[in-house]
């Protein structure tokens, strides 16, 4: 096992430059996840620790060595890839065995590594099948079988399950994060998903735009996001952002948004008065007040899901969403008034979007 | 609405009728009827009328008699017969391995991404699309004892003194088709073998990297199983192909010097048109039938999908 550090490392397809200058440092078993938006870079890095894309700068350090001009097969790392990339023409057991064939392993010691692996991922009935006779679910398997059997320094997956129906999917998740706890192995995983970040990562790192948002654990990123992207990003409805002017009265600090509507800061804000901000609150964060107290709103629909209900309301000409675990009674188009937790307000410079 | 819809009163005669029109078997076997007729017509017609023939004394002009084996027999005794047989079987085998090595390498070179890749596909197609006849011709040049361009070439490089003569000796002649077949072959195979690597999906050399495999492996373990339905098929087809060639032997030699280099179906129409001996010729073309349905045999059982092709394909 080892870590993996990234330094500086940039990417570029010709003359168009995908990855900014990347930093990451991964610690020895420690289970990372990239996760942003489709199309910001993520494969592409992950592609560069695998050794499958060339690094345009900077460098790549796998267990304390530098590996940007080592080849795949010598960076002993293994890789999921989002279609599994499962040989057709082998077996399962084929497909696990294939990469300790090719290192010439003893015939038993390859029989009982397969069989362990098979074991762990339920495939122990399916060994004779080839791929096509698999279910989506079992092919991934495969694929993990694949990657767990050479006992690698580094997992890597390129969502590996963005093929899955989404109850497999919340299954597969759980799966993976416990084949992790107890393999133990440096994981970096992959994913557009932000609630897979959230629910299997050790620490998150938030990309956009070939660059690094935020890294952090799972809570720090939900409790103090760096930037508007990054709090806009994680979180499930995500954060709503209501555009105003701070205003100060004596020990009294609100924000002024538009059509003359108050949102109630913390006296200690760190904000002068007068200040551009853009006032962030997650659903969960907005409580149904009683009578004037709140800030008005006006109900325009209604979800609900059972646990809980999202209603999304207009609130100072912007759309707000609120998320109740209680059952109340709203009807479209109802008056009612929201008032936030103000320990959970966060305030974002307008024209930055930095976290004051 | 709640009009409720009466089964139409129709005669019992005509119910039966529809029923048994509407039965898959009878409806697939009405539906085959008019491909089926003018297969039968087209194809075993003249397959059957030859191999008939194969059994009479028939000449051009005069119509012949049933003679049973005798043709066979005669052939059975005919050297040049048999040295027909000796030639096809050499220059099928020997053409249909070199077009396939070098199809093959052509295809991997193709499959890689090479600067003009569009054009140079073009390029490679051409020797396919120029009709046969003025290939030859152009090979016949070529190959000619006085104006040979390759001879011309070896001289003023001095690497011989006398010019080769490519079609008057039989063994340097038996290359020289062969050459000539390789060159106007490896286009469809190239082709055919670069839709097959196209197919191949890019996270499967990659997966093999990373598993270990070197460029060779990665030929050995993934391309070439990959490959391997696609190949059967196009080798089955090069085989019939070259073994029934005519065209290329015709226009450049004529199966000369003194037979050297007559295929079965060069001797076949040799002795049946120009020899007025049809009877004879449709029993050598005959004679090339088993060899051909071993071909196809061979090719049935290639073609056939192999296990791990079977099931749903949803990756
Ligand atoms: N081989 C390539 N050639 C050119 N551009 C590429 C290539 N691979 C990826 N890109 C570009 O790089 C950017 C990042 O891609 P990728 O890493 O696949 O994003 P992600 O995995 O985060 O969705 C995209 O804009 C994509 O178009
Ligand atoms: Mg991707």
């Amino acid at each position: 096992m080892a870590g993996v550090v990234v330094r500086d490392v940039e990417k570029a397809f010709g003359s168009v430059k995908v990855i900014h200058g990347i930093n990451v440092d991964i610690a020895d078993g420690e289970f990372v996840v990239l996760v942003g938006p489709s199309g910001c870079g993520k494969s592409t890095l992950l592609r560069m620790i695998a050794g499958l894309e060339e690094i345009t700068s900077g460098s790549i350090w796998i267990g304390g060595r530098q590996v940007n001009n080592v080849p795949p097969k010598d960076r002993d790392v293994a890789m999921v890839f989002q279609n599994y990339a499962l040989y057709p023409h082998m077996t399962v057991y084929d497909n696990m065995a294939f990469s300790l064939k090719l290192r010439k392993a003893d015939k038993a010691v390859i029989d009982e590594r397969v069989r362990k692996a098979a074991e762990i991922l339920n495939l122990s009935d399916y060994l004779q099948r080839y791929p096509r006779q698999l279910s989506g679910g079992q092919r991934q398997r495969v694929a993990m079988g694949r990657a767990i059997v050479r006992d690698p320094q580094v997992f890597l997956f390129d969502e590996p399950l963005s093929n899955l129906d989404a109850k497999l999917r919340v299954q597969m998740r759980t799966e993976i994060k416990a084949l992790h706890q107890r393999l133990k192995t440096t994981t970096i995983y992959v994913t557009h998903d932000q609630i897979e970040a959230m629910t299997m990562a050790d620490r998150i790192v938030v990309m956009h735009d070939g660059v690094v948002e935020q890294i952090g654990t799972p809570l720090e990123l939900y409790d103090r996001p760096a930037n508007l992207f990054v709090a806009g990003f994680i979180g499930s409805p995500a954060m709503n952002f209501i555009a105003g002017t701070v205003s100060r009265n004596g020990s009294d600090a609100w924000v002024e948004a538009g059509q003359g509507v108050r949102l109630p800061l913390p006296a200690d804000a760190p904000a002068e008065a007068g200040r551009q901000v853009i006032y962030g609150i997650r659903p969960e964060h907005l409580m149904l007040a009683n009578g004037s107290d709140g800030v008005p709103a006006r109900v325009e629909v209604v979800e609900p899901t059972g646990a809980e209900t999202q209603v999304f309301v207009e609130m100072a000409g912007t759309q707000v969403t609120a998320v109740f675990t209680e059952r109340h009674p709203f009807r479209s188009g109802e008056r009612i008034a929201l008032s936030p937790r103000l320990d959970c307000v966060h305030l974002f410079d307008a024209e930055t979007g930095r976290h004051l | 609405m709640a009009t409720v819809l009466k089964p139409q009163s129709v005669s019992p005669r005509l119910a039966t009728l529809s029923r048994i029109l509407d039965h898959p078997t009878v409806l697939s076997v009405i539906f085959m009827l008019p491909a089926a007729s003018i297969l039968l017509l087209f194809l075993t017609y003249p397959l059957g009328l030859g191999i008939w023939m194969g059994f009479t004394d028939v000449r051009i002009g005069r119509p012949g008699v049933f003679i049973g084996l005798e043709n066979y027999i005669s052939l059975w005794y005919d050297g040049v017969f048999w040295l027909s047989v000796f030639n096809t079987l050499l220059y099928t085998t020997v053409a249909t391995v070199l077009k396939f090595g070098l199809g093959l390498w052509l295809a991997l070179l193709l499959n890689h991404s090479l600067p003009f890749k569009a054009f140079i596909r073009a390029i490679v197609l051409l020797p396919y699309i120029i009709p046969t006849v003025l290939s030859a011709i152009a090979f016949w040049w070529i190959y000619d004892a006085q104006f040979s361009i390759i001879s011309w070439s070896l001289e003023r490089l001095g690497l011989i003194d006398r010019y080769i003569d490519f079609l008057g000796d039989p063994w340097n002649a038996r290359w020289s088709l062969i050459a000539a077949n390789v060159w106007r072959g490896i286009p469809f195979v190239a082709i055919c073998l670069l839709a097959g690597l196209q197919t191949i999906s890019p996270s499967l050399y990659e997966a093999a990297a990373l598993d270990g495999a070197n460029a060779w492996q990665r030929f050995r373990h993934v391309t070439v199983p990959m490959l391997m339905p696609i190949l059967s098929i196009v080798l089955t087809f090069s085989v019939l192909f070259t073994f029934t060639d005519f065209q290329l032997i015709y226009a450049i030699t004529r199966g000369g010097p003194m037979n050297a280099t007559h295929l079965m179906a060069t001797l076949a129409f040799q002795r049946a048109i120009p020899g007025g001996q049809l009877g004879e010729g449709a029993a050598i073309a005959t004679a090339m039938i088993p060899f051909l349905v071993f071909a196809t045999v061979f090719s049935y059982y290639g073609l056939q999908r192999r296990k791990w092709q079977q099931g749903a394909a949803d990756d």
